[in-house]
């Protein structure tokens, strides 16, 4: 039987719940006999080939953010938003308190201890969006990981589920938001 | 036939046992002349869901999460009196999923960080959460920009996390015998008030010692420089389910003037 194929990202995120992913430890071994990664950090992989499980870390802050969610959207049978930033925007989203301009004027114009304050303007650096948006604002989401990070064990049994062709669920005691 | 039926000796004492008990799930409870569903059931050890209730203040009603089915009708748990013979429906699908929309609802009216917030594990509204088993805030969020005010020396006071429940403005008027808070505004501009000629809490009576100051079941009102002394994980929902009855840590130990 071929492997499931899982793709994941880190959008608006701390790639905290790509390592929390990787806190499975020697158990990942047992995990890859049943999948194998596409595009994701784990593999280096730029684009999203056809998968069956997307992983999306992070909300939505900036023009490329949206170009990878699709991406991902268009090529995951199932994608999952994982962490509170992916769920509720998370901590990215408290600039959605204030305005962009105030945002980027505080970290690099008066911010403490900045040298040449400007505020950057390559054109090799993605737009950033108005707000930091959770990724159902953007895209349809199949299910939810909450946590920051959600735990290991989080991931394995949303996986664990998914591999044996359930629903996947959490137990009261794997559920938390932070 | 009917007056046969309650002439019958037996029958009489059955209605008089009845006379005294509600039914909630298929559980015959026992309750007082006054009380309501809620103080019955609490009594009893029967878990309601709730957030804006706190016995021994004046009910409020608010939250709705207390709202049960009595004989297909709908009312909040906390107001509604306990009546001889009502047959309620409590923990069911339905009113949890009901639950649960609400429950979304207040998550993304305010701005409810966990991770960033220090009361998270003592927090009820999140507890509420899990014990609903709330994976996502489903609706839209509001990401309103509501105001801190750090002014007093003790107390904090973070509206991001304000879910309007009126415990504070109820135990500062009822149990501390000062009048500190207020709701003022309607529909998304509802938002806590403190009474003060200045609007900060630095001007008003608010003592650290207040109930009032401690009996916020979110993240809103804080003790400044204690949010840490429990580590994450010892705190009172790591270690206890929302369910469980007689949680509440404050005591309400001040006793009420006649006057007051």
């Amino acid at each position: 039987m071929s492997k499931i194929r899982i793709a994941t990202t880190s959008l608006a995120g701390c790639f905290g719940c790509h390592m929390s992913f990787l806190d499975m430890d020697e158990r990942l071994v047992a995990l890859l006999e049943h999948v194998e990664f596409n595009r994701s950090p784990f593999t280096d992989i730029k684009h999203c080939g056809s998968c069956d499980i997307g992983l999306i870390e992070g909300g939505v802050s900036n023009a490329e953010n949206v170009h990878v969610l699709r991406e991902f959207r268009d090529n995951c049978k199932i994608l999952i938003a994982v962490g509170a930033c992916a769920i509720n925007g998370g901590v990215p989203a408290m600039r959605n308190h204030f305005n962009l301009r105030e945002c980027l004027e505080e970290a690099y114009v008066n911010g403490a201890g900045v040298e040449n304050p400007q505020i950057p303007n390559d054109v090799e650096l993605p737009l950033l969006l108005d707000k930091v948006h959770p990724i159902h604002d953007v895209v349809r989401v199949d299910y939810y990981l909450p946590g920051c990070p959600p735990s290991a064990d989080e991931f394995l049994k949303i996986l664990g589920d998914l591999l044996a062709g359930e629903a996947p669920s959490l137990p009261y005691n794997l559920l938390h938001y932070d | 036939m009917i007056r046969q039926l309650t002439l019958n000796e037996s029958d009489n004492m059955s209605a008089d046992t009845k006379q005294n008990t509600i039914t909630i799930d298929g559980q015959e409870i026992p309750f007082l002349a006054g009380q309501t569903i809620m103080d019955a059931a609490l009594a009893a050890g029967v878990y309601i869901p709730h957030l804006c209730h706190r016995q021994g203040l004046t009910p409020h009603g608010s939250c709705k999460l207390c709202v049960v089915d009595i004989a297909s009708k709908n009312a909040s748990a906390c107001t509604m009196p306990a009546v001889a013979g009502q047959q309620i429906s409590n923990n069911t699908p339905a009113l949890n999923e009901a639950r649960t929309t609400i429950t979304q609802m207040l998550f993304i009216e305010g701005n409810h960080i966990c991770p960033s917030c220090e009361k998270c594990g003592d927090c009820t509204l999140q507890a509420m959460a899990y014990h609903l088993g709330m994976l996502d805030g489903h609706f839209p969020q509001f990401f309103q920009r509501r105001e801190v005010d750090a002014s007093h020396p003790t107390v904090m006071l973070d509206r991001d996390r304000c879910i309007l429940c009126e415990l504070c403005v109820r135990a500062s008027r009822e149990v501390d015998g000062k009048n500190v808070f207020e709701i003022a505004g309607r529909g998304t501009n509802a938002r806590l008030i403190v009474n003060s000629a200045s609007g900060k809490l630095v001007d008003s009576e608010l003592e650290t010692s207040d109930l009032a100051a401690h009996i916020c079941p979110v993240g809103a009102i804080l003790i400044k420089e204690s949010g840490y002394k429990v580590p994450i994980g010892q705190r009172t929902f790591d270690l206890h389910k929302v369910s469980e009855i007689g949680l509440e840590k404050i005591v309400l130990t001040k006793v009420r003037q006649p006057d007051e």
